[in-house]
């Protein structure tokens, strides 16, 4: 059995304040995910200040997955970036928010919101 | 439900995503035993990381060893042995600290147990040497939490 794939699809969006960079994620978020997390996020320019991390097609995420996620947070950190974050379903939520990773992003509920939350 | 036939066992080798075979069994005997969709959704997490521990820690991804999955249906309360061959965890789940692995001081990973304590309503890890160790979680229809 494959374990299903991890689809990201990297987009950039205009708003007030200049470009924002989108992951838009889909499907399984696991330890065979790291090219799609990192991978696709060491291919954005560290010019790059904004980005937003969409959860909305994203159906499995365990803690494999949520180890990507930080170590992504972590580079971005050091690349002085900012994170927000939207449509993760409310259980995802509630695990994000147990492991403390909302310190470091906020989770918005929807993609208007956490563009706005960068201004 | 009749108590005689209130379980059900699994044998997934230990391959990194079949312990979604066994979040999807449990998931689908809790709905039927009515647990509401948020704790559907706990038990889930919750099982997948117990196999995911049982596969990596337990059988070190050897794929000629199974990780066992026992569901025992009681009137008010679903409890979930997971089996692996290894000698069980060292030391007990401890709560992430998410400045320290920001900064690189702790290990992005290492989540697992810390998640399971969390979502279920009672767990424990029993190392039975030399057969193996086993993961014992139990989750309430109504949460005590």
């Amino acid at each position: 059995m494959q374990e299903k794939v991890t689809r990201v699809k990297m987009e950039e969006v205009q708003r007030d304040g200049g470009p924002i960079t989108v992951l838009r994620f889909a499907g399984d978020i696991t330890s065979a995910s790291n090219a799609a997390v990192l991978g696709t996020y060491q291919g954005i320019p560290e010019s790059i200040k904004r980005i937003l991390l969409d959860f909305s097609g994203v159906d499995y995420l365990n803690s494999s997955g949520i180890a990507l996620i930080i170590q992504m947070m972590i580079a971005a950190n050091k690349n002085g970036q900012t994170i927000q974050t939207f449509g993760l379903k409310p259980h995802f939520q509630k695990v994000f928010t147990m492991v403390g990773i909302t310190k470091y992003t906020k989770l918005h509920p929807d993609e208007a919101s956490a563009c706005a939350a960068f201004s | 439900m009749d108590e005689h036939r209130s379980s059900i066992e699994l044998r997934l080798p230990s391959r990194l995503g079949f312990e979604k075979v066994a979040m999807n069994t449990a998931a689908s005997v809790a709905r039927l035993m009515g647990f509401a969709d948020d704790r559907v959704e706990d038990l889930k997490t919750a099982i997948a990381e117990a196999c995911i521990n049982a596969m990596e820690h337990g059988n070190k991804l050897d794929e000629t060893l199974s990780v066992g999955v026992i569901l025992s249906m009681k009137s008010d309360s679903l409890e979930v042995k997971v089996l692996d061959t290894g000698t069980g965890p060292q030391g007990h789940a401890t709560a992430p600290d998410i400045d320290k692995k920001m900064h690189e001081e702790e290990e992005p990973r290492g989540m697992g147990m810390f998640l399971i304590e969390s979502l279920v309503d009672e767990v424990e890890w029993v190392s039975s040497p030399p057969t193996g160790s086993y993961a014992r979680m139990v989750i309430r229809l109504q949460a005590e939490r």
